[in-house]
Formats: C-alpha cells, structure tokens, sequence
C-alpha cells in the first residue's frame, strides 16, 4: 500500500531499462555474427553466436545439458549454505568475544589471502572427482564473505538501538536476538549475491581443474578440443543460469529486508 | 544521610573519559543531584557541558568514576531497572514495525506475545497512532517516531523516565505538540512518574518542569543553580511562555546559562584559534 507510488514509478522505466537491454544485447550479437560473416574473425577462435545457439538448443533438446547444470548448482548450493552457516556462526562468535577475535586475526587474514585456485588440487585429492571438492572450494569462498559481513554487521549495531533494549529490559540472549541477528542479518543478505557468485565460481573452477561432470567439465572438455563453440555455448548457460538466480535472490533480499526503505 | 523519598540520588559523582589521544576528559565534576519521587526535573546547559554523560550515569549505562548513584535509597550497580530512557536518537528498531517495537518491553520481560501486541495496541491509540501500527519506523515522520518512543517507554510502567534531549530535532511547532502530549501522559496516571529531562533549550526547561537544573560549561561540569518552577499544572503551552511569571524566571536563569554558554564557546573557539 505505502509503495504503489514507488512501484508505478520504477514500472514505467523499467520497460525502457528492459528494452534497452534486448537492443544492447542484439546488436552485440548481431555485430559479433556479422564480422564473423565477413571474415574479419576467425570462427576458429571465436565461434559465431548461430552456432553457439544450436548447441545450446541440440543440448536441452538431447537432455544431455541437465545433469550437467543440475551437477553444478548442487554444488554451489551446498558451498553456499555450508559456507554461509560457518562464515555466520564464526563472525558471531568473534564479534561477541573481542579476545577471541584478536587471537583469530593473523589466521584469518592469512587463509583469506590464499588463492583459492591453488587449494583445488589438494582438495581433488582429499574429496575425489565427486562433488564434494567442489563444494570445498565453493566454501572457501563463501565463507570469508559471509564471516567479514557477518562480524561487521554485528560490531556495527547501532550503539543507541543497543542502549534502548537494554533499558527495555533486555537479557543479553534477548539482546543477541532482537538487536545483534536482525542487524547483522541485513548486511548478510546484502552479501548474499556476492557469496552466491562466488559459490558458483568455486563449483565451475573445481569441476574444469578435474570433474566427470557440470559446466566446467563441459566446458574444459570442449577446450581439450578446440571447440569453441561448445566452451562459449557453456559460458552462456552459466551466464543466463546466475542472471536468473540472482534475480530470485534479489526478491528474496527485498522481502527480507523490507523495512528498509 | 540519604532521604528514602528521593527516586534517584547522584552523590558526589564525577566521570573521566580518556581521549583517543590518551588524555583525560573530566565531563562531570562532584555532581549532587536529588530528584524527589514524582519530580519532573529539567537538566539544562550548554552544549558539550555533559547533561548526556548525568543521565547515562543515572541509567547505569555509565559508572560514575568517583561518588555513586542511588535509586530509592539503594546504591545502584549495573542498569537502573527503575527507569527507561528515551534517546536524542531514534532508537525503535527499524527491522520490527510501529506495534512490536511498542510491545517490545513486555515482551522481553515474558509477557504472553498476543497480550503484549493488545496492550502495544492501547497505546497506540493513547498516543495516535493507531494506524500506523504495521508501518516499520521508516515510514514514520519524526514526530510519529517520537510517539512511539514514548509508548515502548510507557508501555513497561518504569518508575522514572530518564529523556536526552528527546525531542531537539524536531521542527518547533512539532516540539511543542509533542511537549503537550508529554504532559498530557505524565499528568495522566494514576501517580506521577518522576522524570529527569535533558535539554539546552531553557524556554522547553522552564514550560516542562517543577524544577530547573542548571549545568556549567564543560569540561568538569558542575551545578551552578537549581531553581523551582511556581507554574500552576495542568500548563497550556501555547500561553504559558508569554505569562509575567514564566518571563521572570527565564530572565533570571538565562542571566546563570548565559555565562556558560558563553564560557562554553569561548572554550569550543579557544584550542582552534
């Protein structure tokens, strides 16, 4: 009731923000097809958006694609929710007991700072070809994410909001409940699309470093090949596969956080 | 030594703050302050002069660095659980609408969820905002925001209400309905809760109070007057502040504020010039 005004607003420019972005997108294609037609590219290395267009079709309508796609979300999903249930719980726990947060610093500061494609082999080798390695190397990634916002989040509750529910009456569960969570919560699901992003990373680089299936596979596969058809046919379902999930968690964040306005 | 009546007793008190650059701030200098049960007690003083840092000590929010604080006579320790504060701030919780953050108090002290929310209700419609009740903070107008205020600190019946400049950043005609619906609530119940009101607004001190506090300039604040307020209750704002009375005594405590706002300027200009 209180945003009609706001949605009508956003609603008119949001046709024109969509219809720009199909003109945007075929031109690009258009442009990318054209100079491959005539002969200023070579197909050889770049391929020809027609072409990359009928694989993807010959994929959904063989059913090959599927356990493909389905292989990598699993694995994300899972890196995100094992990665943000860790990340959430330690930056909990250290906001809470600065000693503790001292203590932890150089560590965590030093695990962040590995590049996470040089755990994927240690990982192929303690999890195996499964998924398993990759959902490790998705929670590595989502896990700092969610455990900096998740600290911060906490250590920046409004010290006055603090001070008023204390004065209410507060225990300090209840503090921790009505004051610590839903403060932290927001600027957790800020970082939501970012920690989704990088889960999906973590599953595509584990499965192209050694996979027997999922998108990075196939994609890895088709490099073996030189079909560049088949690696940019790849990078274009991952691509409209994370346009589509981030637009669910961008509702899921706006219902979470409605009260803000 | 102590009188049982007095709500709230400030003995001797004094609070140092270190500074990020590792000196000492003395923000309160040997205050002693009794606040009888039932008092409406105004606080005022120029700005920095640590009217906030008196009642975060009568709060319990702040120990006292020497001297000590005592709610009906007892000595307190840790927060004052006589008393609610309401902040300068905005302090209701923007992640819980009107009506929860109203019944919030009951509901932290148990109180069965369904009845909180039909009591949050009773005062939603004390304070006129009945309408409002499921609008998150957000969505409400400072001065809607302060009545709410209000009623998540009424709601929970305390003995004493500790206010920080609560309504100064609110536009003038704003502030002075929300004066009146002050009054009105306090006037209202059966006994009189005892409040102890901050401002740097001596006019708001004057128009609201039984008695006025005055504060000197920081650093080491200390009180350099306490004069009664002989105004006949219930008080209509909107005239009071014309009547010969009122104009007396503003004369007379403006002539104690005067000097320490004037000390107190000097003082902000002094370390920059």
């Amino acid at each position: 009731m209180a945003d009609a005004h706001s949605v009508d607003v956003s609603g008119g420019s949001r046709a024109i923000v969509v219809l720009w972005q199909v003109l945007v997108g075929i031109a690009g294609l258009a442009l990318w097809q054209a100079l491959v037609a005539l002969k200023l590219l070579d197909p050889f290395f770049v391929s020809r958006p027609t072409a990359i267009v009928s694989r993807i079709a010959t994929w959904i309508l063989s059913g090959s694609l599927w356990p493909q796609l389905a292989t990598t979300l699993a694995e994300s999903l899972l890196g995100l929710v094992i990665g943000a249930a860790a990340g959430i719980s330690l930056g909990f726990a250290l906001a809470r007991s600065p000693l503790l947060a001292q203590i932890c610093d150089p560590y965590i500061k030093m695990l962040n700072a590995i590049p996470r494609v040089v755990l994927a082999p240690l990982f192929l080798l303690w999890f195996g070809l499964g998924i398993w390695s990759k959902v490790a190397l998705a929670v590595t990634l989502v896990f700092f994410v969610m455990f900096f916002n998740t600290y911060q989040g906490v250590r920046d509750a409004d010290r006055v909001l603090v001070d008023n529910v204390r004065m209410l009456g507060a225990t300090e569960r209840q503090l921790v409940r009505h004051v610590l969570i839903p403060s932290a919560l927001s600027s957790i699901f800020s970082s939501l699309q970012t920690s989704l992003g990088f889960a999906m990373v973590g599953a595509v680089v584990g499965e192209y470093l050694g996979a027997t299936r999922g998108l990075g596979y196939v994609i890895s596969q088709a490099e073996g090949t030189f079909d560049t058809t088949g690696v940019f046919a790849g990078m274009t379902v991952l691509g409209i596969v994370v346009v589509f999930v981030s637009a669910g968690v961008t509702r899921l964040e706006r219902w979470l956080l409605r009260w803000k306005n | 030594m102590t009188d049982v009546a007095d709500a709230l007793a400030l003995e001797h008190v004094s609070r140092t703050f270190v500074t990020p650059g590792g000196g000492v701030y003395q923000a309160l200098d040997d205050i002693t302050l009794t606040v009888c049960e039932g008092a409406f007690v105004a606080i005022v003083g120029p700005s920095g002069c640590g009217k906030s840092t008196l009642l975060n000590v009568a709060a319990g929010l702040l120990a006292p660095s020497s001297g000590q604080v005592r709610v009906d006579g007892a000595p307190l320790s840790g927060l004052n659980r006589r008393a609610t504060y309401m902040f300068q701030q905005d302090a209701l919780l923007p992640w819980k609408t009107v009506r929860e953050n109203v019944s919030l108090g009951l509901i932290l002290a148990g109180v069965a969820k369904a009845d909180a929310l039909r009591q949050a209700d009773v005062w939603l419609a004390r304070v006129g905002l009945t309408s409002f009740a499921a609008h998150y903070p957000s969505q409400l107008s400072g001065g809607m925001r302060k009545r709410a205020s209000m009623a998540q600190n009424w709601i929970i019946d305390r003995r004493t209400l500790l206010m920080d400049e609560p309504f100064s950043a609110l536009d003038v005609h704003t502030r002075q309905r929300m004066e009146t619906e002050l009054l009105a609530l306090w006037d209202e119940g059966a006994v009189r809760k005892t409040v102890v009101f901050v401002t740097h607004d001596l006019e708001e001190a004057i128009a609201l109070a039984d008695e006025v506090v005055v504060l000197s300039a920081g650093p080491a604040s200390r009180i350099v007057a306490r004069h009664p307020v002989p105004l006949d209750r219930p008080r209509d704002l909107m005239e009071l502040r014309t009547t010969t009375t009122f104009l007396e005594l503003y004369r007379a405590l403006w002539a104690v504020l005067r000097e320490e706002v004037v000390k107190s300027q000097r003082h902000a200009e002094g370390p920059r010039g």
